[in-house]
């Protein structure tokens, strides 16, 4: 594929900017690289949404380089010298908790924990609320009422609520406060590939599909849900933050990560104590909830204005 | 918060309307399932999700015939139908067991600790309301200003921060620092004993029987979390009130109001925001469903005697039964505002009739 070529017969430098705008495409991957370079133009003209893409690639790093990163032992603290440090004090940057661990290097290390939490979640519910909602939109009928009221009594719970009732049931700890989470988020996504589906459910494509005898099965996987993920991708993204704030609400009653481990919403319940005289140790963990959640919902928000130019602004 | 969703399905239902009894009829079917729904979601979480429910209940320290006797109570030795069909029926007349921390029937204490969240969620939505309408409202005149960036920035703080920490803060700066406020609790102590409260909604009470130092103290109880409440709902209520009032100006009849010489601000609150009006209502109700639940962290950390704090005081003590009372309790609440907002939506715009 070296001579990419355009009607005016002028040969396009793969990659280049012409290449990639070119409004006739010679292969597959031209199309979808060109696609995917007019979403991030329109995605990096939002100076917000830039800052919350920030912040989350520097959330990654700092997850991944945690070891590297963290100053001193996330778990272990200096309890003979380092008890309840003011932010500033040398080798301490952020100050130490009643333990005398470094508030800054268990920051670093919760990173991980918060991102493990969102992972899980998206990658539990993501796919729930996918499978639901597309087969439910596509075979239609006593199987639609059936699903999407299910979806309905679901969405009806206040979504904290339940996740409570359901940890204390489960048991506290990370994983079932994961789980708990999972099972209150996959309705919106369920709703939200239901309409998809029903847009394109009676279209040419897919009808030549079935001609070619296709199976339902393989429409749905192949055809349909790929179609649904642009939109489900921006709905997890802002959902994200709200996501973080529950677990968070979570580890504060005690419910979710268990100590010794950093979770930045554990962290704050152990700093409510000394709240009136050693306000950092609960202020700094909530600073970095604050800033964590502002950046997905940032990022969700340029996501969809990008994805979805209709609705932007709005 | 899911609240937009139940927006989409409000409308998603509203689509299909026909005539008015079949729209009753399906307004009673949808009720129904949901409230059946809800109880076979806590009973499943009540009795399935736990190896052994009757320890859940009575802890694992507890003597082997007492496990044994609520294990017979429970009815655990039936099929999982008959027991199921069993808490139905004891659900329905309001009978959730009782509470093993305070040892009274859960729906007393339910009843007991319920108007004291009412209360703080109604403080909450108004200042959310009567804040969040007018922000939006600027933001969509002037959009794209930087005053619509200020509300903008205003509401995705409001939709990022930790509700909890949040509350601690203010605590720290308003009431250790300042002394602006009172400590946490619902009211003074000095008061306990003087003020007898009929309803349960404090605030009421003190204001019918005129005790105006009541009043002023339990004012400056409920401020600071009611504030924090209704910065939460503001957040949602100006966001939403922004994109209706975008989409309302855009509208011809704002045009024609323009041409006729009315005033800007005749053409935004009175023809705009009117015909806003309707869907801000559900919004407002929905956010006030949402301040429900969002009571839960802020009671914790205001020491606010209402189901919030029972609930998670009965979460520290393994207590179930009123775990799951409290999670009915609320979402029954939390579904009946989502369907009354629903029919007030149909009843209140007439576009919506047939």
């Amino acid at each position: 594929m070296s001579h990419q070529s355009t009607s005016m017969g002028e040969t396009l430098k793969p990659y280049s900017r012409a290449w990639l705008l070119s409004d006739r495409p010679t292969s597959r991957n031209q199309a979808r690289l060109g696609r995917a370079y007019i979403i991030w133009r329109r995605f990096a003209e939002n100076r917000l949404a830039l800052i919350g893409l920030g912040i989350i690639l520097a959330l990654l790093v700092v997850a991944a380089l945690a070891d590297v990163l963290a100053p001193h032992n996330p778990v272990q603290g200096d309890l003979m010298n380092a008890r309840l440090l003011p932010p500033g004090t040398p080798s301490y940057l952020l100050g130490t908790d009643d333990q005398g661990r470094d508030i800054l290097s268990r920051l670093i290390h919760g990173s991980r924990l918060t991102l493990f939490v969102v992972v899980l979640v998206a990658v539990i519910a993501a796919p729930i609320g996918l499978i639901v909602g597309t087969v439910s939109g596509y075979a239609g009928g006593w199987v639609d009422a059936v699903l999407m009221r299910i979806t309905d009594i679901f969405l009806a719970f206040p979504k904290l609520v339940l996740a409570l009732a359901l940890v204390a049931a489960l048991g506290p700890g990370i994983e079932n406060a994961i789980l708990a989470i999972a099972v209150t988020s996959w309705p919106p996504y369920a709703r939200i590939a239901r309409a998809e589906t029903l847009t394109f459910r009676n279209s040419e494509f897919i009808s030549a599909v079935k001609l070619m005898g296709a199976s339902p099965f393989r429409i749905v996987l192949r055809h349909v849900m790929p179609l649904c993920m642009s939109s489900l991708i921006v709905r997890v993204t802002l959902d994200m933050a709200g996501i973080i704030l529950t677990a968070a609400g979570l580890g504060f009653l005690g419910l979710g990560a268990q100590p010794p481990l950093p979770e930045w919403g554990a962290m704050i319940a152990s700093g409510r104590r000394f709240i009136l005289d050693q306000w950092w140790v609960a202020a700094m963990p909530g600073f970095a909830i604050l800033v964590v959640s502002l950046g997905f919902n940032l990022l969700g928000d340029g996501l969809r204005d990008a994805l979805d130019p209709k609705e932007a602004g709005q | 918060m899911t609240l937009p969703d139940t927006i989409v399905a409000t409308r998603r239902r509203r689509r299909r309307g026909s005539s008015f009894a079949k729209a009753v009829l399906r307004f009673i079917v949808t009720a129904a399932t949901t409230f059946l729904g809800l109880l076979a979601v806590t009973f499943f979480i009540g009795r399935v999700v736990p190896i052994d429910p009757a320890l859940a209940i009575v802890g694992d320290r507890a003597p082997a015939h007492v496990v044994e006797r609520v294990r017979e109570q429970l009815g655990l030795n039936l099929p999982l139908y008959q027991q199921f069909w069993i808490y139905l029926k004891q659900a329905v007349t309001g009978d959730f067991g009782t509470s093993v921390l305070t040892t009274n029937p859960v729906m007393a204490d339910i009843a007991r600790v319920f108007p004291a969240t009412i209360e703080l969620a109604t403080v909450g939505t108004i200042i959310g309301a009567l804040i969040g309408v007018p922000l939006g409202v600027l933001a969509a005149v002037k959009r794209g200003s930087i005053a619509d960036q200020i509300v903008r920035i205003i509401g995705l703080i409001g939709y990022s921060v930790p509700i909890f920490w949040l509350g601690l803060l203010s605590l720290l700066l308003f009431y250790a620092r300042l002394n602006w406020v009172a400590y946490p609790g619902r009211i003074d102590i000095v008061y306990e004993y003087t003020f007898t409260p009929v309803t349960g909604f404090f605030l009421l009470d003190a204001i019918w029987q005129g005790q105006w130092e009541v009043v002023w103290d339990l004012f400056r109880h409920i401020i600071l979390p009611g504030a924090l409440l209704g910065y939460f709902s503001l957040a949602y209520i100006s966001r939403m009130t922004r994109s209706f009032m975008l989409n309302e100006l855009s509208q011809e009849y704002v045009v024609a109001a323009r041409a006729k010489g009315l005033s800007e601000t005749r053409i935004i609150w009175f023809h705009a925001l009117r015909n806003a009006a309707v869907p801000l209502v559900t919004v407002i109700a929905l956010s006030y469903a949402g301040l429900l639940e969002g009571s839960v962290l802020t009671e914790t950390i205001f020491s606010w005697p209402g189901l919030g704090l029972y609930i998670t005081n009965s979460l520290q003590n393994a207590d179930m039964n009123a775990v799951l009372g409290g999670t009915i309790a609320i979402g029954v609440v939390f579904v009946s505002i989502n369907l009354l907002s629903d029919l007030l939506y149909r009843t209140l715009d007439p576009r919506t009739r047939r």
